[in-house]
């Protein structure tokens, strides 16, 4: 098995050892890139026609700065020092995040030209845990949205299972890298399900903790009160790893939480005997326009993605756990109308910054006055995505609407809230340790077949989004293909805090899973790399 | 004509007296530093940055709002953001409180110069941050950035004041309780206070609140008195005329001593307020508000009037003492020091201690010359060891060295002549000097005597007796 494919915790814990060069890691990583990731994504690039054959995930890929790194981390274990947990594993971050001395362009040619002159938190930290940062990965535009497309940077990220069909968003350069073997880790954002989402798309681990346990500072905002920054990796010990390396209290964000920091690998293998794990039908239905447009209706989830689910839950039942069926969350079908307005709202107002005074684009054609150059630079910098969540963001906070649109959505969202307290609650009447989920109502769908309705497309967020209102954490593990060979993902979600419990839950099952048939399916990108 | 009541309200900005800037470690002042030298990622909006209170910032609010004596400070109040585009506001919003304060419904006392009294109810006082500063160049816009995130509180009256002079004499009131707590330093002009005024205006025995406009950009208080004036008069001749007076924005130009219209209320932007999703509510715990009311130091109204009880000062000396705090506390200090008659140490304060600081520039706390000091001068003074000469320039000797004035004394031999055989030997001398003048005494001219004593004085380098000096002098001349 090549390098690039093996599980990150054995790598590290190689390089620790000193029997495997952080070196030969990283090199294994660009050779990976080289072999799949085709041609750099450059802004509004024409396409052309292989692109749909490679995942085009970087937007740079810096040899140099990862090589060196590397290097740092083998003469520390030469000189008998622990590099730390994640000694030498390549890191892609999310270019949403602030990288010290490299372009952060959140993918919008308003950021262009920006060179970040601080680091993230969470970056810095998973550097200091040994990680080494391999390059920053493709998104949507600022995040918003659920299929990469939104990018300024073309071509958009395709999905290594099938690279005609997309990654899923935002994070779906983060989630393609990892499961192209491009990366063994990555550092991404989730606002509405935009980790667990691509994570499910391209059958990876992907986890979004709960608000407030990891910094964001660093972090491009698009949502300041939904945005979570977590780890995608290809199993779920390398997830906990990563989040471990993140977690925990930093003075540069004051919405971090003091609560201590768990041992999040301790009890991974610990079985789910005795734990109480429900199911819902909100979660198996979904309430949303249908592609193409018209009428709100109530329509089921994919079959293949229910039977998924539902087949994990038995055999999650095999193991111990105590399945808890029908459980109440009445106000999912409200997650999304109530998540177009506040993330909107917050969006609009984090835009502001962007003003081409500063930094970042500014219009080249002559102005008149300072509007004008607000115009012309907001104009031509934002792309179409940007611009209709400015507008609704503007329009549904505007004084005469503000009560009919976000004080309501607030309120939508304090119901979402209770939903959840009601059945983790310990001493109520469902007491559960996890819901148990699909991650998303469909499988990976062609690149351009939702794109363009950014209502409907949205909607791909439906499962995921009730997590980040209530500010509970949330897993999404590969569960299996559907028949037509895409990846689908089960979604974990539990109470504050309990992100190890919903690890151990997720280790369980990709033991429970070990050996079946589609665990040994690759993703079609890697059918010419060899083993 | 009719009579018509000025109705005034008055919104103050203060810049608070913290190290560092409200969300950022930032140095807050940076009055004498060069532009774009004191910021950081934070204060200058970067993508990806995020705010983190200061507490020292809350704290000096707090102090302030207890000063105001608040009916409550909130337990909990909360951050909103105030949407708007402006080259000097990097993050496109600033970050201000507005729905939820810090405190409310405080009160501020003004003594009246016919000794009476004015309440002047304080609606809401909240922290926010400062924005940059633009200077307009010719065809450019020049930004400097070192004021964004400064702290602020911004402090606004109900409609209680009555005249232009109630509103100076709340401004120099406020201006004094804001150094008094050490929560600003409270300079107009260094923008550390700023005024915006609301002005109405109705016929005397009316009640009704009538149309108002803002004044803005008064950078003194008396430049809000003349503002006040100016835009009372104009409200009474638009309504003499038969006009409506109409909800504007104005501009104070210092120079022209003129009002501008800057823009109709109608056309204002809505600023999209809501709370600020990157920090906290603030929690005041009792522990923390506790804490703060024990720094809570006794204010300047109180001090005056025990000053005047405790002390028998006359008000017009407790008036000047308790100007300053240090000053209050210099005097204090002084009397404390020992047998004093506070009425001299009031005089010494009023007249030399007061001088020094004018020339210094420094409070009563920044002198050298401290209370121990004055208090051994005066004690030499009243014993007659010194006589008043000495004693003033003992007052800037020890300002100019921070030496010991009695040490000073004593090395320099600068004691009183106070030995009467000594004298008559030295008056002697002196008599003998000037036959003319003696003979001229002797004649009549008895109003020599004075200067006798001061060529009697010079002889003794300024260290004789002046009262021993002068009878020594007229038993001579008698004989």
């Amino acid at each position: 098995m090549s390098l690039a494919d093996r599980p990150g915790h054995e790598v590290a814990a190689e390089v620790r050892r000193g029997s495997l060069k952080a070196v030969e890691v990283v090199e294994a990583a660009f050779k990976r890139i080289e072999q799949v990731d085709g041609r750099r994504p450059a802004l509004g690039a024409e396409p052309q026609p292989d692109d749909q054959q490679f995942i085009h995930a970087f937007l740079l890929a810096d040899r140099q700065r990862a090589l060196a790194a590397a290097a740092a981390i083998d003469q520390k274990v030469a000189a008998g020092e622990d590099p730390g947990p994640l000694a030498g594993l390549p890191l892609a971050v999310k270019d949403i995040f602030c990288v010290r001395g490299t372009p952060s362009t959140a993918a919008s040619r308003i950021l262009a030209n920006f060179v970040a002159p601080y680091s993230a938190t969470p970056v810095e930290r998973l550097e200091a845990a040994g990680a080494v940062v391999i390059g920053k990965v493709n998104l949507d535009e600022f995040t918003f949205g659920s299929s990469n497309e939104s990018t300024a940077f073309l071509p958009p990220p395709g999905n290594p299972w099938r690279p005609t069909h997309v990654p899923g968003g935002s994070s779906g350069g983060s989630a393609a890298a990892v499961a192209a073997g491009e990366s063994a880790l990555s550092l991404a954002t989730d606002t509405a399900g935009s980790i667990r989402q691509p994570a499910a798309f391209c059958g990876v681990v992907g986890l979004k903790p709960t608000y407030g346990r990891v910094s964001r500072y660093g972090l491009i905002a698009f949502a300041s009160s939904l945005d979570c920054p977590g780890p995608a990796a290809r199993n779920v010990t390398d997830v906990a790893l990563a989040l471990q390396a993140m977690a925990g209290r930093d003075p540069r964000d004051a919405t971090t939480a003091a609560a201590p920091v768990p041992d999040y690998s301790e009890r991974l293998e610990a079985g789910v005997a005795g734990m109480r794990i429900g199911l819902s039908s909100d979660y198996f239905r979904i309430v949303a326009p249908p592609v193409g447009g018209g009428e709100i209706e109530t329509r089921p989830i994919d079959p293949d993605i229910e039977a998924t689910i539902r087949q994990a839950a038995e055999r999650l039942a095999q193991a111990g756990a105590v399945i808890v069926e029908d459980v109440p969350l009445s106000n999912t079908h409200l997650a999304i109308p109530a998540y177009f307005v506040i993330s909107r709202v917050e969006a609009a107002s984090n835009l502001h910054r962007y003003d081409g005074v500063k930094y970042g684009h500014r219009t080249a054609d002559p102005v008149a006055d300072l509007h004008q150059l607000y115009r012309k630079s907001r104009g031509e910098g934002f792309g179409t995505q940007v611009k209709l969540r400015i507008l609704m963001g503007m329009y549904v906070s505007a004084e005469q609407y503000e009560m009919a649109y976000y004080e309501k959505a607030l309120r939508v969202r304090t119901l979402i809230r209770r939903d959840f307290e009601e059945v983790f609650n310990p001493a109520g009447d469902y007491r559960l340790d996890a819901l148990l989920t699909p991650t998303t109502p469909t499988t990976a769908f062609p690149l351009g077949a939702v794109y363009g309705d950014s209502v409907v497309m949205q909607y791909a967020d439906a499962l995921t989004v009730p997590a980040n209102h209530a500010g509970i954490p949330g897993v999404s593990v590969p569960a299996g293909l559907s028949a037509d060979g895409l990846p689908i993902g089960l979604q974990l979600l539990g109470a504050d805090f309990s992100e190890a419990t919903l690890l151990r839950i997720g280790r369980t099952w990709e033991q429970i899973s070990a050996d079946d048939a589609w665990r040994s399916q690759r993703p079609m990108v890697l059918a010419e790399v060899g083993p | 004509m009719n009579e018509y009541e000025p109705v005034i309200g008055l919104e103050t900005h203060i810049q608070l007296k913290t190290e560092s800037k409200i969300f950022c470690g930032c140095r807050a002042d940076s009055w004498f530093d060069p532009p774009n030298s004191n910021i950081c990622p934070v204060c200058t909006g970067l993508p990806g940055v995020l705010p983190a209170i200061n507490e020292r910032a809350v704290e000096q609010a707090m102090l302030l709002a207890l000063a105001m004596s608040v009916d409550e400070l909130q337990p909990v109040s909360y951050f909103a953001r105030k949407n708007y585009f402006y080259p000097d506001l990097p993050k496109g919003y600033q970050i201000s409180q507005y729905d939820e304060p810090l405190a409310r419904g405080g009160l501020m006392v003004l003594p009246l110069a016919d000794g009476a009294s004015l309440k002047v109810r304080i609606a809401k006082l909240h922290l926010e941050e400062d924005a940059g500063k633009t200077v307009h160049q010719t065809d450019q816009r020049l930004i400097d950035f070192n004021r964004c995130g400064v702290p602020l509180v911004e402090m606004v009256t109900e409609p209680d004041l009555r005249s232009a002079d109630e509103a100076a004499t709340y401004l120099i009131r406020l201006r004094q309780l804001l150094r008094w707590l050490d929560v600003s330093d409270a300079d107009m002009e260094r923008g550390q206070l700023r005024c915006d005024a609301n002005v109405s205006i109705r016929p005397v025995g009316s009640d009704q609140l009538n149309t108002k406009t803002e004044i803005k950009n008064v950078n003194s208080i008396e430049a809000v008195r003349q503002a006040i004036e100016t835009e009372i008069a104009r409200q009474v001749t638009v309504v003499e005329s038969g006009g409506q007076v109409e909800p504007w924005t104005l501009d104070w130009d210092e120079d022209s001593g003129t009002l501008r219209k800057m823009r109709s209320k109608e056309t204002e932007a809505d600023y999209r307020y809501f709370r600020e999703p990157d920090l906290l509510p603030l929690h005041i715990d009792e522990a923390w508000l506790a804490r703060i009311k024990q720094q809570l130091p006794e204010l300047p109204l109180a001090r005056r009037a025990r000053f005047i009880e405790a002390y028998g000062l006359p008000a017009y000396d407790a008036e000047i003492l308790t100007e300053e705090r240090s000053l209050a506390d210099f005097f204090e200090a002084t009397v404390a020091a020992g047998g004093h008659d506070v009425k001299v140490v009031s005089n010494w304060l009023m007249n030399d201690v007061l001088r020094l600081i004018r020339e210094k520039g420094v409070s009563a706390g920044g002198l050298q010359l401290r209370p121990e000091h004055l208090s051994e001068i005066l004690a030499m003074l009243a014993d007659e060891q010194i006589n008043m000469t000495t004693a003033k320039e003992l007052v800037e000797r020890t300002e100019e060295s921070g030496e010991s004035p009695r040490q000073v004394v004593e090395r320099e031999g600068l004691g009183q002549v106070s030995d009467r055989d000594s004298l008559v030997k030295l008056a002697r001398r002196t008599l003998e000097a000037s036959p003319e003048q003696v003979a001229d005494y002797r004649g009549g001219k008895q109003t020599l005597i004075g200067w006798f004593v001061g060529q009697l004085m010079r002889q003794t380098g300024g260290k004789a007796n002046p009262q021993l000096a002068r009878q020594v002098l007229e038993e001579l001349l008698a004989e």
